[in-house]
């Protein structure tokens, strides 16, 4: 039996939202100086790549992106054995920079988590701050978004999906029922 | 595809698809090793014994980085330190190894076939680091990953491996896994260290006239010759070998303009390689040594994930 799924964003919804993150995070860190973007695999890629090309839009300055596989840093490897292994790519170095995480859906905190312990190893940034497309909260760690997209109150059997086409573009989000 | 591999005994047991997951999950780990901090939390908590009954440097010193970058506990014995000497069987050393409950035994030892019978006896996993002239699948999997990264495709790919094919477990493992990508490969040596009934592996082609193995080739691999073994009985001198068999500036021109030349190591300079083509342009030897902590990362990783689902 198929579940049953409500869109609960539509493709204009999401870009009102990265729109107003852009905004939101010029105006916190006082415009792009020592601004990066990594995108949490995969989704939050994407949406980092989004957030890039409208912070230039709005600043005129193309701010660094990077993507990271979390992965490797999952405190739960041992019980969930063979997971892919994907790329991490931050070709730049992160000391003394202003990290913008981007990922599409906050759930337990957890994958932000291993994504700050993955962040640490590639420098010592000034900050790490938080930008979510969705936050459905159930937190199981103290971690709090800084930019969020959309508060959607969630069961915890439900799920909530970020939908992309093909060309990697998000175009809608689905809450779906068990 | 999830790999189902709880053991790597050799390349003959792997699938295509095994060998590609290897490769990607290596190509994704790869990028650990240009880090400042050159270490990731997944086997924080395990355990990985280097057991090398046997001399080798770049192995052992491969897996041993390749376990510590993941975070994982490695020690090692080797053969000439430990109770081996004193007339231990492999099967008691085995079982006192198992006593301390590691995760995973990577071995090499100079019979063929101890990793099986190891892997038969212990319930942690097993990798062959090389076993007698049977097989060396992580050397294989980092030849195939560099020609990977210097060829886009393996499929394809004209192979020449020339040297020792009899005694080389590298040889082996590399036609096991070149032919199982859809590479074509041809091997060539003297008559002495060509395997009878080599060219029913597959894809392989044989070879005694080292110009018609190389020719138009996509790569050139070529074996040490293992003097400390055998080699010295089967050819009449290094001089007339080197003549033959060695690749140098001239006949490598035979050889697609693009080739790229592959050696194992350690290299006997001036006898199966010259100096100007080790050296030159056209080599990727220092790559293969850089591809093989990530490969060994790979291995390492995959054997202990099928490990820990099997607990569960």
């Amino acid at each position: 039996m198929a579940k049953a799924q409500t869109a609960i964003l539509d493709k204009a919804g999401i870009k009102r939202a990265i729109t107003r993150i852009a905004h939101e995070i010029l105006e916190y860190n006082k415009g792009s100086e020592k601004l990066v973007l990594i995108g949490i695999r995969t989704g939050g890629d994407h949406l980092a790549r989004l957030l890039q090309s409208r912070i230039s839009e709005i600043e005129g300055v193309e701010v660094p992106l990077g993507s990271v596989d979390i992965t490797m840093y999952r405190d739960d490897l041992a019980a969930r054995g063979n997971l892919p292994i994907g790329k991490t790519d931050i070709p730049f170095p992160l000391d003394d920079k202003h990290v913008v995480l981007v990922d599409d859906v906050l759930y337990t905190g957890r994958t932000i988590r291993s994504a700050m312990d993955a962040l640490m190893d590639f420098g010592r940034p000034s900050t790490i701050q938080l930008a979510v497309l969705i936050d459905r909260g159930h937190r199981e760690l103290p971690i709090r978004a800084d930019y969020v997209g959309r508060n959607v109150p969630t069961a915890r059997e439900e799920d909530v999906a970020v939908v992309f086409d093909e060309k990697k573009s998000p175009f809608e989000v689905r809450l779906i029922k068990p | 595809m999830s790999f189902t591999h709880k053991h790597i005994l050799g390349i003959e047991q792997l699938a295509k698809e095994d060998i590609q997951l290897i490769l990607d999950t290596a190509d994704s780990f790869k990028e650990i090793n240009s880090r400042d901090i050159k270490k990731v939390p997944t086997l924080r908590g395990k355990t990985i014994i280097n057991a090398f009954f046997e001399a080798s440097t770049r192995t052992r010193l491969s897996f041993e980085i390749a376990g510590k970058r993941l975070s994982a506990d490695t020690v090692n014995i080797s053969g000439s330190t430990s109770s081996v000497v004193k007339g231990e069987t492999l099967e008691d050393t085995a079982k006192n190894i198992e006593a301390m409950a590691p995760d995973i035994i990577v071995i090499r030892h100079a019979h063929s076939g101890a990793p099986h019978y190891l892997a038969e006896r212990v319930g942690c996993s097993v990798v062959n680091a090389g076993d007698g002239a049977h097989e060396h699948p992580s050397q294989a999997l980092l030849d195939l990953l560099t020609m990977r990264e210097h060829k886009g495709d393996i499929e394809g790919l004209e192979v020449a491996i020339v040297g020792d094919i009899t005694h080389s477990r590298v040889a082996r493992s590399d036609i096991y896994a070149l032919t199982r990508m859809g590479a074509r490969v041809r091997v060539c040596g003297p008559g002495t260290m060509l395997p009878i009934g080599i060219e029913r592996l597959g894809n392989v082609e044989v070879f005694t006239d080292m110009r018609e193995a190389i020719k138009d080739a996509d790569v050139v691999m070529m074996l040490r010759i293992q003097m400390e073994r055998q080699s010295n009985v089967m050819i009449p001198s290094l001089r007339e070998y080197a003549r033959f068999y060695g690749l140098n500036p001239t006949n490598l021109q035979l050889a697609k303009p693009d080739a790229i030349v592959m050696h194992p190591g350690p290299m006997n300079r001036g006898v199966e390689i010259s100096s100007v083509v080790a050296d030159g342009p056209q080599n990727v030897i220092l790559d293969q040594v850089e591809n093989g902590v990530a490969v060994r990362m790979a291995l390492l990783y995959l054997v202990s994930g099928v490990e820990s689902m099997q607990t569960r």
